[in-house]
């Protein structure tokens, strides 16, 4: 590379540079050009990205893709990440794998585990019916509260988790609420106006009044509701049924889902997760669940 | 013509004076700085480093000194970078590109990179005739051992570097015993490498192509801001000049290239100010030898100010030949003008970043609360009516020791507390050991009777030991502030 300027060389005369000899409309072209270190590192991107090619799975073909010599799929990083993973929390399971409900309770360390362990699996398998944060909906319990169909110690949980409500388990929770009114051509147990009167009871249960219709329907309810809602509506865990007594309703406690409860009937089916889950990940979701808030 | 260009290499000749001493020294002190820092002390009790400056990225903390800085206060981070550009600004609004000229790392490893090469290879023209030359022993050796050194240079800085990540003695003597982490030595050889690059090979390109600071610079500049200006009033017209020829008709510069030689960008300053200079000042100090040589006054190139320049440039055409001639006159005292508006607004913004700070770091608290309400449920009713709401609080405990805080709440008279924990853990007594952070599951049911819509309460945290000392250090309590849900619902 010589400094010396050749003779027929067309200088711009602003800026001292050399032009192309390109004119359009009186205007040229200067020539600045590029840098020589600019142009290697392009060529070594180019360098690179071929290299690339050929290490990692990269083209696709008719039947797949390149396979790349490497032979690194993202498969293989997250079976190999997964297992990594199982591998760290073997020697947590298997202390949680021995413990009694009432050890882990005592255990900050070992309940963290599972509480973390039983958010996850509740998150993918229970949150579709029982919200993200077991709220629960219409028909669908809310963990969170205080109100127990079945019994809220964390045993009692995971034997609801095992056997479901109406379920295929043959120990399922299985007690339905009969419909008391006259249904597809079957003849009422209940006239629509003692169900009416006792649907006035009932929602007038936790403030009573004195009203005619609730002196009508508390007979009504004498009758026909205290062999399983007990005496004032107090429930029953054996067979499943709620209390009438308390601030909480599943369905609804206004008087127009009361008469529609009464009338129709109710039962809440809940899958058997016995065969679904392992054994260690029930107990998880039964901590998860129980540590909500509202366990006994 | 030609797509691409290659570098033209450049061999800065040695040059002495006031500006090449004045970089040696901030040389000296700049790397002593950067070489001993980590290996400062500062006693800070048990249980914690006790290297005064240290960025603990396994433990999540940085040390600086006295000063403690949690991952929650990074935005301190964002303090020190706001005072980093402004004080960069305000440099350069006063004193020009002294940053790039003196203290950029850039400019310091060059220097000292071509300093190797001058010691091992020659100066200017000696380096050049090597280059040229083919291959011979000498030339291999003389190669071999300039890049031998640089890489040492470069060792030793990616050495030094590591220094403020890991504890100093510790890790040297590991190094000692090539008994270190593959990260550690990873960041060794990349920060070795980059070094030998970028002060080596890369050099004054960094500052032309790669650092934005240099494209955005000239808007920081206005007209009494330090630059380095070649006086081409009396300079021009340039011409060779022999000793005892009359000056007549001619200008000061003898067109020696003395300033063009030295200069380790490659530029003639002669042709006006240029984005590549660096400002360095070493084209003042080779232009100044060759006044002197010549005996004519100093300061055909120097640092001056725009409008000092101007002013002299209109002073000049009035003087008589005679005058400039004796060349005493030639050069009025500059002024400089330092309180302006520009220089005056980064101070201010300078110093109120720099008190807000200090404030901030004075007087943040040993404790630090947070507190989230759970987002699904909102809320729970229970049975009897009432309200729960659930919480997830994060405690913060700075100190140095473990310590026991007492929760509770204000805004809502019946709420009771209760915290959702393993083991025997009440909210009389939260358990936070020393310099760490401890997240509870706390829940606050009110009664069916004074829930009503939504309410604001705050959660208060004391310390249940020392009440007494931590409200010194943080007025006793930390409050924070929540929301209370409890519609009403059927
Ligand atoms: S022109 Fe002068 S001040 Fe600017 S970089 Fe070159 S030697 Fe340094
Ligand atoms: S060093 Fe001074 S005299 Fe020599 S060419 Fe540069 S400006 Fe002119």
């Amino acid at each position: 590379m010589s400094d010396a300027p050749e003779p027929h060389k067309d200088i711009d005369s602003h800026s001292g540079v050399e032009t192309t000899g390109h004119e359009w409309d009186g205007l040229k072209e200067l020539n600045n050009p590029a840098p020589r270190w600019w142009l290697i590192v392009w060529m070594l991107t180019i360098v690179w990205a071929i290299g690339y090619w050929v290490v990692y799975p990269s083209w696709p073909t008719l039947t797949g893709h390149t396979k790349g010599i490497a032979g690194w799929t993202q498969y293989d990083k997250l079976k190999h990440e997964q297992a990594e993973i199982t591998q760290r929390q073997s020697g947590w399971l298997g202390k949680f794998h021995k413990a009694s409900f009432a050890e882990i309770k005592q255990d900050p360390v070992l309940f963290e585990f599972a509480r973390a362990g039983g958010e996850v699996v509740f998150k993918e398998n229970c949150a579709a019916c029982h919200g993200a944060g077991g709220e629960g909906r219409r028909g669908y319990p809310n963990l969170n509260d205080d109100d127990w169909l079945f019994g809220g110690t964390a045993e009692d949980i995971y034997n609801t988790i095992n056997v479901g409500s109406h379920s295929t388990h043959p120990n399922t929770h299985a007690v339905a609420m009969p419909a008391f009114g006259a249904v597809m051509g079957r003849e009422g147990m209940l006239t629509p106006a003692q169900i009416d009167d006792v649907a006035t009871y009932v929602s007038y249960l936790r403030q009573p009044v004195a009203s005619e219709a609730f002196t009508r329907g508390q007979a009504v309810f004498q009758q026909n509701c205290v062999s399983c809602h007990g005496e004032g509506g107090i429930g029953n865990r054996q067979m499943g049924a709620p209390r009438l007594n308390d601030a909480i309703w599943l369905y609804g406690g206004d008087k127009a889902t009361l008469v529609q409860t009464i009338t129709k009937g109710r039962a809440g089916v809940m899958p058997s997760w016995q065969s679904r889950m392992s054994d260690d990940s029930r107990r998880q979701v039964a901590i998860y669940v129980h540590s909500l808030g509202g366990g006994e | 013509m030609s797509l691409f260009e290659t570098a033209r290499k450049i061999y800065p000749r040695r040059v002495k004076g006031t500006f090449r001493s004045l970089k040696w020294l901030s040389m000296i002190v700049l790397l002593g700085i950067y070489y001993a820092a980590p290996w400062l002390r500062w006693d800070r009790g048990p249980h914690v480093p006790d290297q005064a400056i240290l960025v603990d990225l396994v433990g999540q903390r940085g040390y600086f000194f006295g000063i403690e800085i949690w991952p929650q206060e990074v935005y301190l981070l964002v303090g020190v970078l706001i005072l980093a550009a402004i004080g960069l600004f305000f440099a350069t609004a006063l004193l020009g590109r002294v940053w790039c000229g003196y203290a950029c790392p850039q400019t310091v490893w060059t220097d000292l990179f071509v300093w190797v090469e001058r010691f091992v290879q020659g100066d200017r023209n000696a380096r050049r005739k090597l280059d040229e030359s083919a291959w011979t022993l000498e030339k291999l050796w003389k190669k071999t051992l300039t890049h031998l050194i640089w890489l040492l240079i470069g060792a030793v800085t990616g050495g030094a570097w590591v220094f403020y990540f890991n504890d100093a003695p510790t890790l040297f003597s590991d190094l000692w015993h090539l008994d270190v982490s593959w990260s550690v030595l990873g960041w060794i050889i990349a920060l070795t490498l980059s070094t030998y690059f970028m002060a080596g090979f890369a050099r004054e390109n960094v500052c032309t192509y790669m650092c934005p600071y240099a494209r955005f610079q000239s808007a920081m500049f206005d007209k009494d801001t330090l630059i380095i200006t070649y006086e081409a009033e009396r300079g021009e017209p340039r011409g060779k000049h022999k000793k005892g020829e009359s000056w007549d008709g001619k200008g000061h510069c003898i067109d020696c290239d003395s300033c063009v030689i030295v200069c380790p960008m490659g530029i003639d300053i002669r042709d006006g100010l240029q984005m590549q200079c660096i400002s360095c000042g070493l084209c003042i100090d080779a232009c100044n030898s060759v006044m002197d040589k010549i005996e004519l006054p100093r300061g055909l190139i120097r640092y001056d100010t725009e409008s000092n320049q101007r002013q002299r440039r209109d002073g000049y055409r009035t003087l008589d030949i005679a005058h400039r001639k004796s060349g005493k006159t030639v050069v009025p005292q500059q002024k400089m003008r330092w309180v302006r508006p520009r220089t005056v607004a980064y101070a201010l913004i300078l110093s109120t970043v720099g008190s807000l700070m200090l404030t901030a770091i004075v007087l943040r608290p040993m404790t630090e609360l947070t507190v989230n309400h759970a987002r699904a449920p909102q809320f729970v009713r229970l049975s009897d009516g009432s309200v729960r709401n659930d919480y997830q609080i994060k405690i913060l405990n700075k100190s140095h020791d473990d310590r026991a805080y007492h929760l509770s709440t204000q805004g809502l008279p019946q709420a009771r507390l209760e915290v959702l924990a393993a083991g025997d853990e009440t909210v009389e007594t939260l358990h936070v050991p020393a310099n760490s952070v401890a997240s509870f599951r706390v829940r606050v049911d009110t009664p069916e009777a004074t829930t009503h819509g939504r309410s604001d309460i705050r959660f208060l945290l004391s310390d249940t030991q020392n009440p007494a000392q931590n409200s010194a250090q943080n007025s006793g309590k930390t409050p924070e502030s929540a929301r209370h849900d409890s519609y009403f619902i059927r």
